[in-house]
């Protein structure tokens, strides 16, 4: 498998470490008043879906980025690859 | 008053040198480093310190050869700055007075060690070390990667022949074993 990494161009797979959903990335509020429960969700319960999945890789043989790449788990086709700091910027992760 | 002698990274008051038939492997002692990473929101002036410092900021996957300071992209705004120990003992201090609040710096000279790889054989060599796309380099371009599990900068530089390794200076003893297999097996 070969991953498209934004900035180094094609890399083979074996050259990263798969870090789970892409999810991680939406930490809980731990000040909301459903803060256990959202916590429970986040630390454990996880999609596992046959078809397309946003996951978190890290680069960890190349430049030690993490990466968010969208994979087809049934095909292992990748549609997207992204920075995962881009990703978690745009979603207001950047204090 | 104390009287300290100083060691290389392979533990020997001279640098190690290790020649075969076509290729020669240097440890190089005279590397000052540190580590510069822009601060969110000052990466514009990062920048143009660093472009006045190299003549250039290096982008992903390159290094500005430069002297006396020369660097290496390392991540997405960050870079690793090296100069000649003798002269730039404390390159750190130096280029934090310089960035100020632009950038964090952090003294690498003491985490790294330093080989040079020279001679017709520096690409053979380098495919059985690691995965980088040796013959398809040019001058300046620098690339993370893995030799002997250990995490590596690879740099070509000016010369066709000539490679530079930045590894983890606690493992320089084993990284050193890896280049002299390495070149065992293509001499």
């Amino acid at each position: 498998m070969i991953i498209e990494h934004p900035l180094l161009g094609p890399r083979d797979s074996a050259e990263f470490t798969y870090m789970g959903d892409a999810r991680l990335i939406d930490r809980p509020d731990a000040s909301s008043e459903t803060a256990a429960r959202d916590f429970y969700e986040y630390g454990y319960l996880r999609e596992n879906p046959a078809g397309w999945h946003d996951e978190l890789w890290f680069h960890e043989a190349g430049d030690r980025s993490w990466l968010v790449v969208t994979r087809n788990t049934l095909t292992h086709e990748i549609s997207k690859v992204e920075m995962a700091r881009d990703v978690a910027r745009s979603r207001g992760r950047s204090k | 008053m104390h009287d300290l002698i100083s060691t290389t990274a392979l533990g020997g008051t001279e640098p190690q040198i290790n020649t075969f038939p076509h290729v020669t492997i240097t440890e190089n002692d005279g590397v000052a480093l540190a580590s510069v990473a822009a601060r969110m929101g000052h990466e514009k002036a990062c920048h143009a310190a660093l472009k006045k410092l190299l003549g250039a900021v290096p982008g992903p996957g390159r290094a500005q050869l430069h002297d006396p300071e020369a660097g290496f992209w390392m991540g997405p705004d960050q870079w690793m700055i090296g100069a000649p120990k003798a002269s730039h003992e404390l390159l750190a201090d130096t280029l934090k007075d310089l960035l100020g609040d632009a950038a964090s710096v952090t003294e690498q000279s003491g985490a790294w060690v330093c080989f040079d790889i020279t001679g017709p054989a520096m690409p053979e060599m380098c495919e059985r070390l690691c995965g980088v796309p040796i013959r398809q380099m040019q001058s300046g371009d620098a690339q993370r990667t893995v030799i002997h599990q250990l995490g590596c900068f690879v740099i070509r530089r000016e010369a066709d022949d000539h490679i530079r390794v930045f590894g983890p200076r606690a493992s320089a003893a084993t990284l050193h074993h890896a280049l002299i297999t390495a070149a065992k097996s293509v001499a």
